[in-house]
């Protein structure tokens, strides 16, 4: 496979913030890869600077093959890019603004005037075609703003933050969007907040925090990294929440080194899991032997937001990035 | 999932040549095309600048024009009455409103210009294989159309209120080139001054200091009634030489070295406004 988007050591600072500190990434052509990061992590200006808006500092980066500071019109010839300010001319109507994108493409006035109006039908805008944009909602603007993207299809698409206080049935027609995108043979590159968005659309998932990437896999090898599977058990008194805890920790039903947490102010106690039913019912066997009674039991797998906090919270984790190659630290 | 560092190098790097060339004319086209449409859709900033001017123009004839006439040394022109008084003001005055016309509208330039800025458009320009002077050209060319039918309208009035220019068709044609030349100087200053603006407010004030330029030359009085430093300062800027040159066409007052120093102005300033606006452009788009 063709590498779409190459980054190698890319480095970016404003002053003396750094905000990427070497960066590698490398993105397939015709796969979607979310860029997941907290705020102010550099998403936007890894963004920037594949998008030519930027440049960097150090390392190099190409797209579709074009070096981005070296041939920043052959990045642009390829690329389109949706932000999350909405690049949009608020003073033209939707339809004028689509027409304005036809014309920067050279499409010519009549297949211009196709392409407009199929986009206007795709997106669900015919309605609003005629109206000025100050009439628009949120969502409507997005939308524009994407297809103005889409007039002529880019071969890497760019969308930075996409659906950013955008409604839900509107961001499931953006996910549907980018999906048909996917399967005409564009490239991908996204960044969210959103983790379900980053699971739901993308087949790898690259985590930037404080300038570096921390990790990187598919969803699945990302949950793994973490161990956010567990078990929680509340009970009704302390005294139940001691032997239970005293029960557990003495069985096999945990593994020692996991230890059992206990919280005696919400009287529960937090048992590591894989999640498999066996692992479930030794503990409740135990539990039964010991004569205890469960309040309340709820089962808790890894997600994208256990990822999440777990690489990006703060304190280092010994486990990060062990599945898959990442960066080691350059700072 | 190709992942790997050791992943050859992209060769998928197409050559120059099948690339779609840069088409800056069609381009500019294109955004000229987006101005006017802009000025037609929201008539506020161009009704403005005409406004402005019209009542300067009509505040210092009928209000000061019989004092300030009064105090003009000789005849103003050739064919103007030597008696002084409002009508020889008129003619007097008449270059000097509109230079400030064409000099008001880098204030909705610059108003454009900074909204553009803001607005996030002007990055999705430059993340497309669009030439960065085609997106300038297409401002600069809006708004020397909209000065010169600013200043067309403006003569308009001062014509109905009395104006009475002497010159030939061949010396209208020149004052058109010329006026138009100086606005399109003017304006690659407003795009500049939009540009360098932080805020849609500051950039709006900016060219102000345009507008104030023809008080201090030969616009709305004679230099040589001016304190010595004002005076040097009025002879060699800018606007007194279009003033001047504007003069001589409509009302056959003696030119002096004054077309070739107006001439000499606007390449300046054009040249400096151009490269200003182009290296602030590159600099400014990404918020």
């Amino acid at each position: 496979m063709t590498a779409a988007i190459d980054i190698r050591g890319l480095r970016k600072s404003y002053g003396t913030t750094t905000v990427l500190d070497g960066v590698d990434l490398t993105v397939a052509a015709g796969t979607v890869t979310a860029l997941l990061g907290p705020n102010g992590a550099g998403k936007t200006t890894t963004v920037h600077i594949l998008s030519t808006l930027v440049r960097a500092d150090g390392g190099t980066a190409t797209v579709d093959g074009c070096d981005v500071a070296r041939d920043p019109d052959g990045v642009r010839a390829a690329i389109g890019l949706t932000g999350q300010f909405s690049a949009v001319d608020t003073l033209l109507t939707g339809e004028e603004n689509l027409l304005l994108m036809a014309r920067l493409r050279h499409l010519g006035a009549k297949r211009s005037r196709a392409r407009a109006a199929q986009l206007l039908e795709q997106f669900d805008l015919v309605d609003a075609a005629r109206k000025p944009l100050a009439t628009y909602s949120g969502g409507m603007r997005r939308r524009l703003d994407l297809a103005m993207t889409l007039v002529q299809a880019p071969r890497v698409l760019f969308l930075d933050e996409p659906t950013a206080g955008l409604d839900p049935r509107s961001r499931h027609t953006m996910w549907q969007i980018v999906r048909d995108l996917v399967a005409d043979g564009t490239t991908v590159l996204l960044t969210t907040q959103y983790l379900d968005e980053a699971d739901e659309l993308a087949g790898r998932i690259a985590v930037l925090d404080g300038g570096n990437i921390v990790a990187d896999g598919t969803p699945d090898e990302l949950k793994r990294l973490v161990p956010g599977g567990h078990i929680r058990l509340r009970f009704r008194d302390e005294g139940a929440l001691d032997a239970a805890a005293h029960a557990l920790a003495s069985s096999g039903a945990t593994r020692p080194a996991d230890g059992v947490p206990a919280d005696t102010a919400a009287l529960s106690l937090t048992v590591p899991t894989d999640g498999g039913v066996s692992v479930l019912r030794a503990l409740l066997d135990r539990l039964d032997r010991a004569g205890l009674e469960i309040d309340d039991l709820s089962i808790h797998t890894p997600d994208l937001d256990d990822v999440f906090f777990a690489l990006t919270g703060g304190t280092p984790r010994e486990n990060r990035g062990t599945t898959t190659p990442t960066k080691g630290s350059a700072s | 999932m190709t992942t790997l560092d050791t992943a050859p190098a992209p060769s998928g790097r197409r050559a120059a040549s099948t690339r779609p060339p840069t088409h800056v004319v069609a381009d500019a086209v294109t955004m000229l095309h987006r101005n006017l449409l802009h000025m037609v859709r929201y008539p506020g900033l161009s009704v403005f600048t005409i406004v402005v001017p019209v009542v300067f123009l009509l505040m210092l004839v009928f209000v000061f024009g019989g004092t300030l006439g009064a105090g003009l040394p000789g005849a103003v022109a050739p064919g103007v009455e030597a008696t002084g008084g409002r009508a020889a003001y008129l003619a007097y005055v008449m270059p000097g409103i509109l230079l400030v016309t064409i000099a008001g509208t880098a204030g909705g330039t610059a108003t454009t210009v900074s909204m553009d800025m803001t607005e996030g458009i002007t990055a999705r320009f430059r993340t497309m294989a669009i030439s960065r002077a085609a997106v300038l050209a297409g401002h600069v060319l809006g708004n020397t159309i909209q000065a010169l039918i600013a200043v067309a309208l403006v003569l308009v009035v001062g014509i109905a209120i009395g104006f009475r220019p002497t010159a030939s068709p061949v010396e209208w044609l020149a004052v058109a080139g010329l006026l138009a030349a100086i606005a399109f100087t003017v304006t690659w200053l407003g795009v500049g001054m939009g540009m360098q603006a932080k805020s849609v407010e500051t950039a709006s004030n900016l060219p102000l200091i345009l507008s104030l330029l023809p008080l201090l030359g030969s616009g709305f009085v004679p230099t040589a009634s001016m304190p010595d430093a004002l005076q040097g300062f009025a002879d060699y800027q800018p606007f007194t030489p279009f003033i001047e040159t504007v003069r001589g066409l409509l009302l056959g007052t003696p030119f002096g070295s004054n077309p070739a120093l107006a001439i000499g102005w606007c390449v300046l300033l054009t040249v400096v406004g151009f490269a200003w606006s182009i290296a602030l452009y590159e600099r400014k788009s990404v918020r």
